[in-house]
């Protein structure tokens, strides 16, 4: 956030735009330019040119301040571990915490927008219909060349370690269910 | 030969004044020259070889597949590519090779184009500098050429710039010459970001009218494949040949129109160009705002009607983008587990260790930072407030741009970044999220709306680095987006690094690749393939 305070700070002075460049860049190359139009690029880029009425001078925004920002939570020690669960990874680590502390309260801008009577938006071709395809194969039989990509399996099977209760191997079909049920059967 | 545009190139084809396999060779020579960039992470050779062999001899036989025939192509590394090792710069997917093409990496295949390499990128397209993957940064070639040179001195290995991202190192391929298009990605702006500071053109299509199947999600509400090369017209020939319906993706949409060539006078009179105010944003440099003003000066002077305009939400776009980023990031990599592709973990005590622990060794701590605060959003007590609420603001967003269009206004004008590129010293001393918030400001808005949009380079700096300003245009109407960015591009007469010529430090260079490959043969990668 300092960062950009700071740089807001310096475009709110409204330095007066010069134009100060090595020549090499004024010589256009293009064959098809009319010498005219060359002419013209030389003389803008040399001369302390106007700046365009329409464009901005200055920054028209600055960062929303902190004191507009809910007091970010508490990751308590149950939230870590019940976070760490759905994620699969670990991040009891200060850097870590502080990293999605940082998101949280990053995240917490949202709330300053008033989005009453709006409806929410998952996708810009919400309003199209699109194409569905038959429902019958047209695919597949590739089995074995799935399989080859992993690193370890039997016969027509993916091999995982034993669960946390007891020894299973895990078939392709039902491999999908079982990972659903570890990743979001804590949530529930 | 090797710094002409696509449709140049495939003239000379054509015409016979170099053979698709000796084209190839020169690309491949180029490549091995400038590894210093870092911008490949796999090479394939022989494969690109044997595809200019095919192209050759149909265009001998006097039966070209199209303007695409022999041309040789680079793609960002989280495009499945058949046979081809697809990482997306993490140690997740180091060895993972896919069993199939990306339907854009296959139209462009189907079109005789030439694949010579995959390009390096930031892990699973999370960031903005490319300088965050697991198999190093990528450099800005213009980081070696006499403009820069003479600006910064003689240190070319300490205060090199970076690409800008996260597709670095497809812009570096098509800025340093190695390939005369390339595929990038775009969710929040990583094919206009370093298109913008490598000086290419870079074009983010529509959301839905190019293909999604094989490029690894990152946000499914926002990617798109993105088209990196060095003129619009180019970006237009091969926009033609990638939209449109595929049955594999059915978030896709019937192409307007065929694309025809765009019109070498385009007309701009009586156009309305809008200014949105809110693009003066905290931080944007004085150079940066004069190439805007200036560009917006060439417009009135043609005829077209310049107006200011507003959006008013697009401060709040930045922070609705990062929750529903990170919240489709927890969702997507939630795949990587494992047991069916990608790096396993050898802990093997119990399913759930094993998760962990291939998840803690496979990605860094960027890509599981997002994780977890996707995770966060997404808890049952935290849904309204975080995820409806980015929702909500999303659609505010995306009105914004409807109110604008249907207001009169033709295509917006805006700057792509807020300042020239970074040194990756000073770039790598702010953390992935701060960087982020900051690089891609005027970017990701158009991804929230599902709008085209392209970055054109404009001019160059005071330090001699690219400026690149951007053109967004309304939904599907991608060439009428391209023909004004054409008629920029007429008129600013922007120069490709060839022009400049290199500095003269090529001892130096040889040295950097040396360490370079020393660098990638430690992070397990082979350097020439």
């Amino acid at each position: 956030m300092s960062a950009f305070r700071l740089f807001a700070t310096r475009a709110f002075c409204g330095v007066p735009v010069k134009s100060v460049r090595p020549s090499v860049n004024l010589v256009t190359n293009d064959e098809q330019l009319c010498l005219q139009s060359r002419f013209t690029a030389v003389t803008r880029l040399f001369s302390s040119r106007p700046h365009n009425s329409k464009v901005p001078q200055v920054a028209t925004w600055e960062p929303v301040p902190q004191d507009q920002l809910p007091t970010p939570p508490q990751i308590s020690a149950d939230l870590v571990d019940k976070l760490e669960r759905l994620a699969l990874v670990d991040f009891r680590t200060k850097q870590g915490l502080a990293c999605l502390e940082k998101a949280i309260q990053f995240a917490d801008q949202l709330h300053v927008v008033d989005t009453s009577g709006v409806e929410p938006m998952d996708s810009v071709l919400e309003d199209r219909t699109l194409y569905l395809r038959d429902d019958t194969v047209t695919e597949g039989d590739c089995a074995e060349e799935l399989l080859r990509l992993s690193k370890n399996t039997v016969e027509e099977y993916f091999v995982a370690p034993p669960g946390k209760k007891k020894t299973e191997y895990i078939s392709f079909e039902t491999k999908v269910l079982i990972i659903m049920t570890v990743h979001y059967s804590d949530d529930e | 030969m090797l710094s002409l545009t696509l449709k140049q190139v495939s003239l000379a084809l054509r015409e016979g004044r170099i053979s698709p396999t000796e084209l190839c060779r020169k690309c491949l020579n180029r490549i091995k020259k400038t590894q210093h960039l870092n911008a490949f992470l796999s090479v394939t050779e022989d494969l690109a070889l044997k595809q200019a062999q095919e192209a050759e001899a149909r265009l001998l036989q006097g039966t070209p597949k199209g303007p695409l025939d022999g041309i040789p192509f680079a793609v960002k590394d989280n495009f499945c590519t058949k046979n081809v090792k697809t990482t997306c710069a993490s140690r997740m997917l180091r060895d993972y090779t896919p069993p199939y093409n990306a339907t854009v990496v296959q139209k462009l295949l189907d079109h005789g184009a030439v694949l010579v390499g995959k390009t390096n990128m930031d892990e699973f397209a999370m960031g903005s500098g490319s300088t965050d993957g697991a198999f190093g940064p990528v450099r800005n070639p213009w980081s070696y050429a006499a403009p820069y040179r003479e600006h910064a001195g003689a240190a070319p290995d300490s205060d090199w710039v970076i690409a800008g991202g996260s597709s670095g190192g497809s812009a570096a391929a098509v800025a340093s010459f190695t390939s005369y298009l390339a595929l990038g990605s775009d969710t929040g702006g990583s094919t206009r970001n370093p298109g913008a500071l490598c000086g290419v053109v870079a074009l983010k299509p529509t959301y839905g009218l190019l293909s999604r199947h094989g490029l690894i999600p990152l946000v499914n509400s926002m990617d798109v494949p993105g088209i990196m090369t060095r003129s619009v017209s180019d970006a237009a020939i091969v926009l033609g040949i990638l939209q449109g319906l595929d049955i594999r993706d059915s978030t896709t949409v019937p192409a307007p129109s065929p694309l025809t060539e765009l019109p070498e006078d385009f007309d701009v009179k009586n156009m309305c160009i809008g200014i949105p105010k809110e693009y003066h944003a905290p931080g944007l440099s004085e150079e940066t705002l004069a190439q805007w003003s200036h560009v917006a000066d060439m417009f009135e002077r043609a005829g077209a009607r310049v107006e200011l305009v507003s959006l008013p939400h697009t401060q709040y776009s930045i922070v609705c983008y990062r929750v529903l980023c990170h919240a489709e990031v927890a969702s997507n990599m939630a795949r990587f587990d494992g047991l069916e592709y990608g790096h396993r973990s050898q802990v093997d005590s119990s399913t759930e260790a094993m998760y962990a622990s291939t998840r803690h060794e496979g990605f860094a701590d960027v890509v599981r930072g997002r994780i977890l605060s996707g995770n966060y959003f997404l808890l049952k007590q935290n849904y309204q407030h975080y995820i409806v609420k980015a929702q909500k603001v999303r659609r505010l967003i995306a009105n914004d741009f409807k109110h604008v269009f249907s207001s009169g206004v033709d295509v917006l004008l805006t700057p792509t970044t807020l300042t020239d590129a970074a040194r990756y010293y000073d770039f790598t001393q702010e953390d992935n999220q701060t960087r982020s918030a900051q690089e891609d400001v005027f970017t990701q808005p158009v991804n929230m709306a599902g709008l085209p949009a392209v970055s054109v380079p404009t001019a160059l700096s005071r330090r001699g680095l690219p400026i690149g300003l951007q053109l967004i245009g309304p939904a599907l109407q991608d060439k009428k987006l391209l023909s004004v960015a054409q008629w920029i591009e007429q008129r600013v007469g922007f120069r490709s690094i060839s022009e400049y010529g290199e500095s003269s430090e090529s001892k130096q260079l040889y040295d950097e690749n040396y360490k370079c490959n020393l660098e990638k043969v430690r992070n397990g990668l082979k350097v020439f393939s």
